[in-house]
């Protein structure tokens, strides 16, 4: 089906798209990749009188170094992109591989970081492993940038903490604690997972530091703190049993709802079951 | 006065320059098949997840049924129609052929192009990054099967 009549802005500088979303208020949306605001446009959930696309304005692509080692990530660098690129691949080898298994081929060409953490969408990959990555949003606005913390940018199902006429221009991953391993699991029965949980471990004494959040079953990803304190310090194998049965027992008590991914009861399952995958991926 | 102005678009499409004025908010899908008469470019689940709409915008796979069809100004835009070379069938499109990859056709033109997509950085691709590339386009006849046959003995003829 075909949205309704828009009018399409290509600003070919940052401050004029700031302009513009500033000038027309809520009857902008900014655009990028497209893979979920046209859908939406076409399905009519959605209208906009202006659409702001920001493929013209330069330097929100690609992936560079930051001073502390860390990694800033172009807001408008597509899926497709990053699961290819070599600073990712060589430093955030489980953002990489999660990057390269986003929806479809088609979808990961067109789609990007940005767009999919903007739209908020709960049934998507990366916000969850960039919380457990402690990741920070750079967001332009009229009066200036400013930066929050990944952690606190998703508020809800379709909502974030970005303000009406501020853009996200990059993603900064810090650099990464000696030793860490990450990795991300997701399942679903279609495209989008149906749960997904992201675990980073770090070495401490003789068993290892945990960070463990959930994904796609609630509004936004949780972090399962009990599950990492009790895994802190225990042995590889022992550190796994104990997310497995902890991360049950804590997925019981997550606000979950039936819906087309799955009943409650199943998604919780996958929870437990997720965290325990990605766990042993992270002590292979 | 017109409050949605027309964009004037210019692209390389199947190898020639070619033009159009468009309407902001119309498909690539519509202006490929309705103004320029590509209909082998199919339309099928419109959210992009069956990948019968697949063109390829600078090589790479995109749905046509969710692009905006100003996005291909400047771009150069692929469809099955523009696969054969002077009358022969594109080396993916003999192997499709010669395994009978296909049932009732409608999948076929996305999942050429899909192939071809892949085969053109990834010469040799092993079973497992074929299915994982693949994933997205669907044959609602179920011929994987033939596909993905079709697909790996291509892989390998390609051995030079």
């Amino acid at each position: 089906m075909l949205p309704r009549r828009f009018e399409l802005h290509r600003p070919t500088t940052m401050a004029e798209a700031l302009n513009l979303l500033a000038g027309f208020g809520d009857e902008a949306a900014p655009y990028a990749g497209g893979t979920e605001l046209l859908v939406a446009l076409k399905a009519r959930v959605l209208h906009y009188g202006h659409i702001v696309d920001l493929k013209r304005v330069p330097g929100l692509r690609g992936v560079r170094e930051m001073a502390d080692g860390g990694l800033a990530i172009g807001a408008l660098s597509t899926h497709h992109e990053l699961a290819d690129d070599a600073l990712i691949r060589a430093r955030l080898p489980a953002y990489a591989e999660l990057s390269g298994n986003v929806a479809n081929i088609r979808v990961r060409v067109a789609g990007t970081l940005g767009g999919n953490l903007c739209f908020a969408e709960p049934h998507a990959d990366p916000a969850t492993l960039l919380c457990a990555l402690g990741a920070q949003l750079r967001l332009a606005g009229p009066t200036g940038e400013r930066v929050l913390p990944m952690r606190e940018f998703v508020l809800g199902e379709f909502t974030t903490a970005r303000e009406e006429g501020e853009l996200l221009l990059c993603i900064e991953v810090p650099a990464r604690p000696a030793g860490e391993r990450a990795a991300y699991r997701a399942f679903g029965h279609l495209e989008r997972p149906a749960a997904g949980v992201a675990v980073a471990a770090v070495p401490e004494g003789r068993g290892w530091s945990w960070c463990i959040w959930v994904g796609a079953v609630s509004g936004r990803p949780v972090r399962l703190e009990e599950v990492e304190a009790a895994a802190r310090g225990l042995s590889g194998g022992e550190a796994v049993q104990a997310i497995e049965h902890k991360a049950a027992l804590a997925a019981a008590s997550l606000e979950v709802h039936d819906d087309i991914h799955g009943s409650a009861d199943y998604k919780r399952h996958l929870v437990s079951v997720l965290a325990r995958r990605a766990a042993e991926a992270c002590l292979r | 006065m017109n409050e949605h102005p027309v964009i004037e678009i210019a692209l390389k499409l199947n190898g020639e320059a070619a033009s159009a004025s468009v309407e902001p908010r119309e498909l690539l899908i519509d202006v490929l098949r309705n103004r320029f008469g590509l209909t082998g470019t199919k339309r099928s689940c419109d959210v992009e997840v069956c990948g019968a709409c697949t063109v390829l915008v600078d090589g790479l796979p995109v749905s046509s049924c969710t692009t905006l069809a100003a996005d291909a100004d400047g771009h150069e835009v692929l469809t099955i129609e523009g696969l054969s070379k002077d009358g022969e069938l594109d080396p993916v499109q003999r192997a499709f052929v010669e395994h009978g990859a296909m049932q009732c056709g409608y999948c076929t033109p996305g999942m050429v192009l899909a192939v071809k997509s892949l085969l053109a950085v990834e010469p040799h691709p092993s079973e497992e990054t074929v299915r994982h590339y693949l994933r997205g386009n669907i044959c609602r006849c179920t011929g994987y099967v033939k596909i993905i046959e079709a697909v790996m003995d291509l892989a390998r003829r390609k051995e030079k």
